[in-house]
């Protein structure tokens, strides 16, 4: 009986100590959520009745005039998510396939750099690329903005689809390589339709940091502007100097984590799989 | 030919026999080449583009006095406006201690409580557990990495603001503890350590999780076979069985988090007060991209970043020699057409 308690408590200690640990985040969220439909909160309570008026930024913008509709918003951090999914998928698996198969001058270097840049301090890079954009004339751009975002990218997308190239049996290939198939053609029918899910993989990943990004959008346009993402938009509005419409910045970003959730619930093998090994430069 | 073609992934290469497409055509060779290089094109400009070039714009600034003040007159390109000065100004600054400190204490604490910690601990627990509810909790650690920066660092503005808004103010202070004053303010370390930490430990979670599941059942059927209790398993047979992942995981978290200021440049700006939790990074972006202050300081602020170039590069030569990356950049199965 003493040995059975005891037993019971030692093999629940383990869910006792992880439910502990996830509490701080998913009061965090709790929060956000009760925030967004309260007039105002203490703690996590809600004070002066629920309602749904924070969410009449869907209609106009909650900010003041002057500032650019949610919409506009929505669509510039949509264009530069899925600009990055696109760009980040191709060129990394054109350039992952080429290290995969084939053999030239420049493999080995070229593979072991993008090993170095992966580990690279972002804000080395930032400081210079300030200058890059300002030469293109791509400074206060999304298309500047999406470009950086990719290019961050690349060294841990290509070392990904390398992964996944390598482990893709190439008597297929071979046979088509023999019946007068080119590369290119190689490429696109016969290989890429088995990594379909590492593609999947890697393009969702690639929207959700780009639809996330704070810093570089922040770092390369001026302020809540046209050019503003989601997060430099509900950035600019919890500042210390104005008085912060709590509501409406929660009922924000709660919309901002709509896709993102959508992705963390249906998604959860490939996020775990590919997440731990994706963030460039952040703690 | 057949035998090497399937089973031989890299080491000593020799020549193939057999090649499918005339070998004594130089033409066919050039052409082979070139496609090679037309898959890599796309992905070589954007790495030029964004990283070669920066990096030696970066170099050339540190040397320079580039200014708000100077910038568009200042020909910061030409040699004959290069010294050193910024590199001494470095040494020199009246705050150099404390960002050096900062940065150490940051970068140890974090890494010991959470990136390492609570990345070995959590990943423990859930292999321990029910494989199931052990999948679900490290999705859960997975949540912070995954919310956007922005709205993760409001949620922690809120649970750490001062009453009658303050989260956490309004348990401490019925209990007794502390004035219910923003805790940003009065412990801005504590809330800087764990909201960085709780990010930063998923990526220690994912590798000692699948390290751990890869170890064989049976040592562990033995070990308990034995007579060892859960903590000797543990120490004596899980933990050698992963040194290498943990020592990847040190190594590369250190790399991570000395380069990392984004969420603490939302949380605190590097305050309260005068560079309480500025860190390294930090300094660098602020003298140089922030835009705030009104005096951006390309060329001083560059000097800072550099060091922390230097820094990444022989990392990240350590990582090559001690965890044999050379072994991962093997030569390609086929190379024929």
């Amino acid at each position: 009986m003493q040995i059975s308690v005891r037993n019971r408590i030692w093999s629940s200690a383990p869910y006792l100590l992880l439910a502990i640990s996830v509490v701080p985040v998913l009061v965090g969220y709790f929060w956000l959520l009760i925030s967004s439909f309260s007039t105002r909160t203490e703690g996590l309570l809600p004070v002066g009745g629920l309602t749904l008026k924070n969410w009449s930024f869907l209609r106009e913008t909650p900010f003041g005039r002057g500032y650019p509709s949610i919409w506009r918003v929505t669509l510039n951090t949509f264009l530069i998510a899925a600009f990055m999914t696109v760009v980040v998928v191709l060129v990394s698996s054109l350039a992952g396939y080429a290290l995969s198969r084939l053999n030239f001058p420049g493999r080995r270097q070229f593979l072991s750099l993008t090993l170095i840049l992966h580990a690279f301090p972002s804000v080395t890079l930032l400081i210079g690329i300030f200058f890059v954009l300002r030469t293109l004339n791509l400074y206060n751009t999304i298309v500047g903005v999406g470009l950086v975002m990719v290019g961050f990218e690349m060294p841990f997308g290509i070392w990904l689809m390398k992964g996944f190239f390598d482990n893709v049996s190439w008597d297929m290939e071979r046979a088509a390589l023999i019946d007068g198939a080119s590369r290119l053609q190689v490429w696109w029918q016969i290989i890429i339709p088995t990594l379909k899910p590492g593609i999947a993989a890697l393009a969702i990943f690639a929207f959700v940091s780009g639809w996330n990004a704070w810093l570089i959008p922040k770092t390369f346009t001026i302020g809540a502007g046209q050019q503003a993402t989601l997060s430099v938009y509900l950035q600019n509005f919890q500042g210390d100097t104005v008085a912060v419409d709590w509501g409406a910045v929660t009922a924000v970003g709660l919309f901002q984590l709509i896709p993102v959730a959508l992705f963390f619930i249906f998604t959860q093998d490939l996020l775990l799989s590919i997440y731990a090994g994706g963030a460039k430069g952040g703690a | 030919m057949d035998l090497k073609l399937s089973t031989e992934r890299g080491g000593n290469q020799t020549p193939s026999p057999v090649e499918v497409s005339n070998p004594a055509s130089i033409v066919g060779r050039l052409r082979s080449k070139l496609g090679a290089y037309g898959f890599m094109a796309p992905a070589v400009v954007l790495i030029v583009l964004f990283f070669f070039i920066p990096v030696i714009i970066l170099f050339i600034l540190s040397f320079s006095e580039l200014k708000s003040a100077n910038f568009g007159t200042l020909q910061w390109w030409l040699p004959a406006n290069w010294s050193l000065d910024n590199y001494f100004r470095i040494f020199n600054d009246s705050f150099f201690s404390k960002f050096l400190g900062n940065t150490l204490f940051y970068v140890l604490t974090t890494l010991a409580l959470f990136n390492f910690g609570s990345a070995l601990a959590i990943a423990l627990l859930t292999t321990h557990i029910n494989r199931r509810a052990g999948f679900i909790f490290r999705l859960m650690w997975l949540l912070p990495r995954l919310t956007p920066s922005v709205i993760y660092i409001l949620m922690w503005r809120r649970i750490a603001s001062r009453l009658p808004h303050g989260i956490l103010n309004q348990f401490l202070v019925p209990l007794g503890l502390g004035t219910g004053d923003d805790l940003l303010q009065t412990m801005p370390w504590v809330f800087v350590i764990v909201v960085n930490g709780l990010i930063g430990a998923s990526f220690g979670l994912v590798i000692f999780t699948s390290a751990i599941e890869a170890i064989p059942r049976d040592f562990l059927k033995a070990s308990k076979v034995d007579g060892a209790s859960t903590l000797q398993t543990i120490r004596f047979v899980i933990l050698p069985m992963i040194r290498w992942p943990i020592l990847f995981v040190l190594t590369y978290q250190t790399l991570s988090l000395l380069t990392s200021f984004e969420q603490i440049l939302l949380l605190t700006g590097g305050g309260p007060g005068l560079f309480k939790t500025e860190v390294w990074a930090l300094r660098a972006y602020h003298l140089a991209l922030s835009t705030e202050s009104g005096n951006t300081q390309w060329g001083y602020g560059a000097a800072w970043a550099v060091v922390l170039v230097v820094i990444g590069v022989v990392a990240a030569i350590i990582y090559m020699r001690v965890f044999k990356f050379d072994e991962l950049v093997q030569e390609p199965k086929i190379d024929l057409l």
